[in-house]
């Protein structure tokens, strides 16, 4: 159980994390999001007892970070952001290195740095300096430092950056497996990597709380979704076909194609049977038709740029692309 | 203190590992050599001693002694190790004083290689070497003096090259304000200052302990001297890791 409450972390003027409060159970692999200098890092360093509060506490299994530092971290595994580890040494020099501040010896040592070795995939490696991997070998051994203790808490930054697709899969499936009893905090800027392993998510921004739920949940708040991606084959005019139906909100026409839609419903309805309905009695010359399931970026966007500008931070909205399909 | 042991074998480890342990004890040597058999007049002195040899000592240490000091905290600073470093089970003591004993060993194997110069003079004549052992000491103890100032300024900063001028420069002052020049700049002062600047002094400390007098406060001076530039360190990394 990891319990946050009202945590605030400075760095001189500037207030990276603000009154944050949140738990996390276990068995939950929280997806921390959040856009750049949102406070996410910060927050997973304090947590990890690298940098100190500025007011608010954690407690980890009922210890206070503050108070009993060294218990904490023992229940920690940590990828710090960018993997950093000793680059002289070779992956096994390294492994042996964290297995003896672990405080394992002998046998039990051996074991569990052959078992880490084999789950991250290291074996084609273990005697190369970590200097001369490349950086998907170098994230995976920030990893298997992160769990060669079979730790309760799993804390991981941005664990996939850098990793090709067929690496970013194998590590989300060991997060996966890693996660049964444990409570696991990712944090992330690939948004599929929520809906793919984590079960809840919380969005942060200016170091605040703006969204915490399942991903599922997140994505049903999008105004995508319940609604429809429609391409036509030919000239029509949907707007004209659709003014009767009370259901549909607004329709929004892709800027680079304009054969394609997308009918948004007027909050609280269902659009699809009706669009469906009225697209066959209409005879409308439909090349492709979607139910929008939600997006969980469309969402991610609305909530993080809101909060940019209340706090002042222009930024470009990113053009809204309709007519992704689901 | 188990994890201290931890830490230190990883640091030494990592000297031997890169090719800096090997640079350090060559130059040591050539230098401490060239110093005492050029510049010392080893062989026309004509006396059975080390005096020439370990006169040199501050001053070589004085740009070597950084070197090696320079990463022991600006490297893990650097590449974000550090932060890798203090989320593991370790005390922050237990860190400071494992980096420092690594390095510390490091310069006393150096010191201890310089040993053919220690028969040289045992063969050449019949040395008091009672007197070459407690020069050896100091030698090691002046070191670490050196090792900690170093350990403090190279927390300071991420980057090595600032952390080696700066503990040159701190070094510095504290070899030069027991010699000559500066104390005579003092005469206007009274006894008590000049007397305070020269005792904070390497130099009178080290001149003392190579004599052969194992004075407990000399050796004490050097003792208080680095625990005192260590417990800076360890709150100059406490407050500045997080940049």
């Amino acid at each position: 159980m990891i319990e946050i409450s009202h945590l605030t972390k400075k760095f001189d003027n500037f207030t990276a994390v603000d009154n944050l409060s949140f738990s996390v159970a276990e068995g939950e692999v929280l997806g921390f999001l959040g856009p750049n200098g949102a406070g996410k890092s910060t927050t997973m360093k304090v947590i990890t007892g690298f940098l100190a509060p500025t007011a608010g506490s954690v407690k980890v299994d009922g210890h206070d970070i503050s108070i009993d530092p060294i218990a904490v971290k023992s229940l920690i595994g940590y990828l710090p952001e960018g993997a950093p580890s000793y680059a002289d040494m070779t992956v096994l020099q390294f492994l042996d290195f964290i297995a003896d501040i672990r405080g394992f010896s002998g046998q039990e040592k051996r074991r569990r740095i052959d078992k880490v070795v084999a789950e991250v995939e290291l074996e084609s490696v273990v005697h190369k300096t970590i200097d001369t991997l490349s950086k998907g070998f170098k994230r995976r051994v920030g990893l298997a430092q992160a769990i060669i203790h079979d730790p309760k808490v799993l804390i991981l930054d941005e664990p996939t950056d850098g990793l090709d697709p067929n690496q970013k899969h194998h590590v989300r499936q060991l997060i996966r497996n890693l996660a049964k009893d444990k409570i696991v905090v990712i944090s992330t800027h690939i948004l599929e990597e929520v809906s793919a392993v984590c079960t809840r998510a919380i969005i942060i921004a200016a170091g605040r709380i703006v969204a915490d739920g399942t991903p599922k949940a997140l994505e049903a708040r999008s105004r995508y979704h319940g609604a429809v991606s429609l391409r036509l084959a030919s000239d029509f005019d949907l707007q004209a076909a659709l003014a009767g139906a009370a259901e549909v909100g607004s329709i929004e026409q892709n800027a680079e194609d304009p054969r394609r839609f997308v009918i948004f419903p007027q909050p609280g309805n269902q659009v699809f049977s009706k669009v469906l309905d009225l697209s066959q009695a209409g005879q409308w010359p439909v090349a492709e038709f979607h139910l929008v399931e939600g997006l969980l970026e469309d969402y991610f966007r609305s909530v993080t740029q809101a909060t940019a500008a209340k706090a002042g931070v222009s930024e470009a909205p990113v053009g809204q692309q309709a007519g992704v399909t689901a | 203190m188990k994890i201290m042991g931890i830490i230190f074998r990883r640091e030494l480890a990592s000297y031997f590992a890169t090719p800096l342990a090997y640079v350090f004890m060559v130059i040591f040597l050539v230098m401490s050599g060239i110093f005492t058999f050029d510049l010392g007049a080893f062989y026309q002195r004509g006396q059975a001693d080390l005096v020439p040899f370990f006169n040199f000592h501050p001053w070589l240490y004085l740009f070597m002694i950084p070197a090696i000091a320079m990463s022991l905290w600006a490297d893990e600073r650097k590449t974000g190790t550090i932060e890798l470093l203090m989320t593991l089970p370790v005390k922050l003591s237990d860190a400071v004083l494992g980096k420092f004993l690594a390095a510390w060993v490091l310069t006393g194997v150096a010191l201890l290689l310089t040993f053919p110069i220690w028969i040289t003079v045992n063969y050449l004549g019949n040395p008091d070497n009672g007197v070459i052992i407690a020069g050896y000491l100091g030698s090691w103890l002046m070191a670490g003096g050196f090792l900690a100032i170093g350990s403090c300024m190279s927390a300071l900063t991420r980057n090595p090259v600032i952390a080696f001028i700066l503990t040159v420069a701190i070094c510095f002052v504290f070899v030069a304000s027991g010699s000559e020049i500066v104390l005579n700049a003092f005469t206007w002062a009274p006894q008590v200052l000049v007397d305070a600047i020269a005792s904070l002094s390497f130099l009178t400390h080290f001149d003392s302990i190579s004599k052969g007098v194992l004075d407990v406060r000399d050796i004490l001076f050097f003792v208080i001297f680095i625990g005192s530039w260590l417990l800076a360190s360890a709150i100059v990394i406490e407050i500045k890791k997080a940049n």
